[in-house]
């Protein structure tokens, strides 16, 4: 804390009321808040669509629901997940609400830049609900020509243009932490010693910028092609269909990295905070990043293996997808490292940060099957794919999430939460995500393919426990919603650090003031100054690189 | 003076200068891909139907091509000779040549609508009848109608921004020489020609190689 | 609910090697995994809050060597990997002598599958064990895949391009066919059967079929119906290339450029005659685009590779 709070000075949630407060707000704070309401209500949306497609698939016939509108609705599970759901997730809300506080910034480099994002995000939304009365759009979030423009019956025009004006709101979203990061550290925070956090915001920046206007331009083609007519993709007339998947997958890999990096930077500060540990490595953590977005870039390929791409294409991207475990391998033996010689207590958040661990390495070391042409050629567009995303895309990145969401819930709320309840949602949601998940890679590796609404009885028995345990994550996911919400009328106060833990954003008020900090912060040693109990006192590292 | 330019949460006008230049650069960056996704798949094409794509290049009007290349070039000297002269306090020559700019913007805009008009009346839309029966002939029409279509949003784009800075200034004589939006505004012009210059020898003259 | 199936059968050579390769990674992944959650938990359980373990800082030197230990060992992990199922996985081998080869035709949402003989099926394809099968497949809409779990083989099938799947059946039996690539309402319907027999049951089941015509005859009556010859018989009056003996040799096109006459050389010809004029002809011939569906233009295909060069016999 720097000195006392100034008399009468309000807080974030406190400096100003109106509706119009809010709507026209260019505090960051406030801009997380109202993407994390958004957020949260796709979340759901998404879930729900996902829902009737589990119980659908607890028989083998199709008895639920028509094939038409099974097709539509994993196709919207799909698209809101992906575009509305995840690549906004951690980066607009704990991102937004987050880098500037962490860096000692009154707020990003270009607020009403960062409000236009909202804005933009909510009219790509608008889009995506106006799919929904449209009578929805059965493509696949892949929106796979010539399927997508010259056969499907469904709203793909409004669909593509929903996602296409959210990628926008990506796009200006990293500008807007790029510029941030540069320009507006506060004395004394060299590059060296930012948070992972922020490192992980900064490289899931550099993809969006560079990653999502080519899927933007992806969409407009497909786009110009149905509504217009211009043979862009159509093989009937000269176009290449499988330039499609190239440019599609371009963007769509690294995408993937834009949702799992900032899970990485979420876990790193968790995991410090609760081992009361340095974390191991530091440097070797920021390289692996910039590692793991750059070469993300040149992976593509590796979703065209069976597509009719050259065997030579086929192996070269088959290596560049071997090397890109590398850096995220080496991350999680950091993490694991940490703990070495730490003083770890379990509140909800680590617990996150453990599942997140042991899901995330699953899923990485399921990728390399896929990694493997062979194998990858039998087993993609099965569920052993899907089962293999979903371990990333769920187990960890979603698990850093609400691990992330619980460990600043008090700086953003001034709350605490019930710490029981979190417990018992994080094991809950650990066991129903395993019992959902892991029956679909081996489903997938008997050969049940993706996207079928009837299929062969012999795969039943997955897909009765995958629907099982699709109801106790459904279950442990509406937990939080619940008793987050109702901690935010109890009288339950925060205090400023309540985990003791290290970074810039506990060195304020909680919930912070309008301008984060009453008196600007100076940084004067490295990042993760956590001193274990017992041990002795570390002395102050220079050898971290602090020269940058 | 300065304070009045000085948005939050700056509270130096230098560093925010930077910022707002470093991000219209990162902006810029994105943008280049945005295009570059059109210039990977007029490659490729290309190199698959050289023939039609000769063909096809050879029906754009090589007259309103030129003039609009030399229109959008010259805008870019009067943007870049406006900052420099609101940069040297040169306060009314600067809003002269963003006036200028803003002209030559439009000429450009309103030259592609005839160009646009006259393309439609030879047919050069993909689709029925369209007049070219090499393999690849639509596809090239298909990306001049794209790539052109686009340039021309990006041009709109910037003429709004050029016009909010002929406002800006007419409201205030003093504001170009302290906001830090010229230079912004002037990055984006200069790319937004400097794609036209790519799609140019794209569109207009790989067409036209054995005469 | 029939019961817990824990296996597939491995019913072509290569299955078995990517079983193979399956469990050898499934071991080194699973190593990686017991020693991460070895580790963590005895991390956890060691380095609690409240236990006597010692808790003093690491020397930086050791930590360093430690990173650069582990970076190694991953990236000589993923290079193992990488060079071993290179060496493993064999090309596909190509014209093998007995080779079968099989027309498949996918439409929304259904198989068609034509024998060499010109019989026909559809949602199912008979084949005799240990012959080398080449299917050469086109979809007449949307991208489908070719997916028979017990091969451990899939390819994507591609409208107006042909693609190629070969493999050896090694076990006879039934076995299903999915299309893997999402086609529109009714994909998960788009299933099959391979039925793999013995070469005397396939034999059998041959002389069972009515004996449609085979690809390269149905292909002629094709050029007939369509009056093909009418321009393009040797002894016709309209000036109009020969096609006996065109089909994988080159052919010099009036831009000067040459082409190889290929399938894909032969379909856009059918279909979009004025793509590529051959030298010294005019652009005179329609498109049969409208006329001819996918599989009459592989039976086109077929006839003119079946024809014979001139002066020599079939």
């Amino acid at each position: 804390m720097n000195g006392p709070i100034p008399v009468g000075r309000p807080d974030y949630l406190r400096d100003g009321s109106t509706l119009r407060s809010w709507l026209f707000t260019t505090d960051h704070k406030r801009i997380a808040i109202l993407f994390a309401i958004a957020i949260t209500f796709f979340f759901f949306v998404g879930g729900a669509a996902i829902t009737i497609v589990r119980m659908e698939l607890v028989t083998p016939a199709g008895d639920l629901v028509s094939d038409d509108t099974y097709n539509k609705l994993f196709t919207i599970h799909g698209i809101i997940m992906v575009w509305f759901f995840l690549i906004p997730s951690i980066p607009a809300t704990l991102g937004n609400f987050l880098l500037p506080l962490m860096i000692g910034a009154e707020d990003l480099a270009f607020p009403r830049i960062n409000l236009l994002s909202w804005y933009l995000y909510m009219a790509g939304a608008s889009f995506t609900l106006a799919m929904l009365v449209l009578g929805g759009v059965d493509t696949g979030w892949t929106f796979y020509t010539p399927y997508s423009t010259m056969f499907s019956n469904g709203a793909v025009l409004v669909a593509a243009g929903g996602v296409l004006i959210s990628g926008f709101s990506s796009i200006l979203t990293g500008v807007n932490f790029i510029a941030t990061t540069h320009t507006l550290r506060t004395p004394g925070m060299t590059w060296f010693r930012l948070p992972l956090f922020v490192w992980a915001m900064y490289a899931t920046s550099l993809v969006m910028v560079l990653a999502t206007p080519v899927l933007a331009m992806t969409l407009v083609l497909v786009m110009a092609e149905r509504w217009l007519g211009l043979p862009f993709f159509d093989p009937s007339r000269g176009g290449d269909p499988l330039l499609f998947q190239h440019l599609f997958w371009f963007y769509s890999h690294p995408a993937v990295y834009i949702m799992i990096l900032p899970a990485m930077g979420v876990v790193s500060e968790i995991i410090t905070c609760f081992a009361r540990r340095r974390l191991f490595g530091y440097s070797f953590m920021v390289y692996a990043l910039v590692a793991i977005a750059v070469i993300g870039f040149f992976v593509w390929g590796h979703h065209m293996f069976v597509s009719g791409q050259s065997a030579y294409a086929n192996l070269v991207f088959s290596f560049l997808s071997f090397m890109v475990a590398v850096p995220s391998a080496i991350k999680v033996f950091n993490w694991t490292a940490t703990l070495y010689r730490g003083s770890i207590t379990f509140e909800a958040p680590m617990l996150y940060a453990f599942g997140f661990l042991g899901l995330f390495t699953i899923g990485g070391l399921t990728g390399l099957f896929l990694a493997t042409v062979p194998i990858d050629i039998h087993v993609t567009d099965t569920y052993f794919v899907v089962a293999h995303f979903h371990y990333i895309m769920v187990g960890g990145a979603v698990s850093a999430y609400l691990g992330g969401l619980h460990y600043w819930w008090p700086k953003i709320t001034g709350k605490r939460y019930p710490e029981a309840w979190a417990r018992f949602a994080a094991i809950l949601m650990f066991f129903g995500f395993n019992l959902t998940f892991f029956p679909q890679f081996v489903m997938g590796y008997l050969g049940m393919p993706r996207r079928y609404h009837v299929y062969p009885p012999e795969f039943q028995v997955y897909h009765v426990l995958s629907s099982g345990g699709a109801a106790v994550l459904g279950a442990a996911y509406l937990l939080p919603l619940a008793y987050l919400l109702v901690s935010l009328f109890t009288n339950e106060r925060a205090g400023p650090n309540p985990w003791h833990a290290k970074g810039l954003e506990w060195q304020t008020t909680s919930p912070p003031p309008r301008l984060n900090f009453d008196r600007q912060p100076i940084v004067p040693n490295v990042p993760y100054d956590y001193h274990p109990k017992g041990g002795p006192v570390e002395r102050e590292e220079t050898a971290n690189g602090d020269a940058a | 003076m300065s304070d009045a330019y000085l948005h939050p949460p700056w509270k130096d006008l230098n560093r925010q200068h930077q910022a707002v230049t470093f991000g219209m650069w990162v902006f810029l960056a994105s943008e280049v891909l945005l295009f570059g996704g059109l210039f990977a798949g007029y490659t490729i094409y290309r190199d698959l139907y050289s023939r039609g794509f000769l063909a096809a290049g050879h029906q754009t009007s090589i007259v309103f091509g030129t003039i609009n290349t030399a229109i959008l070039m010259t805008s870019s000297l009067t943007m870049a000779v406006a900052g420099r002269a609101a940069r040297a306090a040169l306060l009314r020559t600067a809003r002269l040549m963003l006036m200028a700019t803003f002209f030559l913007g439009v000429l450009f805009l309103i030259l592609k609508g005839f160009e646009y008009r006259e393309d439609i009346q030879k047919g050069l839309f993909p689709g029925h009848g369209f007049p070219l029966t090499a393999a690849g002939a639509q596809i090239f029409f298909s990306f001049y109608w794209v790539m052109t279509g686009i340039h021309a949003l990006h041009v709109t784009g910037g003429l709004a921004a050029v016009l909010r800075l002929i406002i800006a200034s007419a409201r205030n004589r003093e504001w170009l020489a302290g906001s830090t939006s010229e230079e912004a505004t002037a990055l984006y012009w200069h790319l937004v020609d400097v794609i036209w210059i790519i799609l140019y020898p794209l569109l207009y003259l790989a067409g036209r190689v054995n005469g | 609910m029939t019961g817990l199936r824990l296996t597939l059968p491995e019913a072509s050579i290569n299955a078995h090697l990517v079983d193979i390769a399956f469990l050898v990674i499934c071991g080194i992944g699973g190593a990686i995994l017991l020693l991460l959650l070895g580790l963590l938990l005895t991390f956890i359980v060691r380095y609690r809050r409240g236990t006597s373990a010692r808790r003093g800082p690491l020397p930086e030197i050791w930590s360093r060597e430690i990173e650069i230990g582990w970076t190694t060992a991953t990236i000589f992990v993923a290079i193992f990997i990488f060079w071993w199922f290179v060496g493993a996985s064999q090309p596909p081998p190509h014209n093998l002598p007995g080779q079968l080869e099989i027309h498949v035709v996918a439409k929304q949402w259904m198989w068609k599958t034509q024998h060499p003989g010109g019989a026909r099926e559809i949602d199912s394809l008979h084949i005799p064990v240990g012959t080398p099968i080449r299917l050469v497949m086109t979809s007449q809409d949307v991208i489908h895949s070719f997916y028979v779990p017990a091969f451990r083989l899939k390819q994507d099938v591609l409208p107006t391009i042909s693609t190629a799947l070969e493999f050896t059946p090694t076990e006879t039996g039934s076995f299903h066919l999915f299309c893997a690539e999402f086609c529109g309402a009714q994909h998960s319907r788009m299933t099959g059967t391979i039925v793999v027999m013995s070469e005397s049951a396939y034999a059998r089941w041959l002389r069972r079929q009515p004996h449609g015509d085979s690809l390269v005859r149905e292909g002629e009556n094709l050029y007939a119906k369509f009056g093909c010859g009418a321009c393009h018989a040797p002894d016709s009056q309209v000036h109009a290339p020969k096609l006996a003996g065109l089909a994988g040799h080159p052919v010099l096109l009036s831009t000067g450029a040459q082409a190889n006459a290929d399938d894909a050389y032969l379909r856009r010809a059918i279909l979009e005659p004025r793509a590529d004029i051959v030298a010294g002809f005019s652009p005179i011939m329609p498109s049969y685009g409208a006329v001819a569906d996918t599989s009459d233009v592989e039976a086109l295909i077929a006839y003119i590779k079946s024809l014979p060069v001139e002066g020599k016999p079939r």
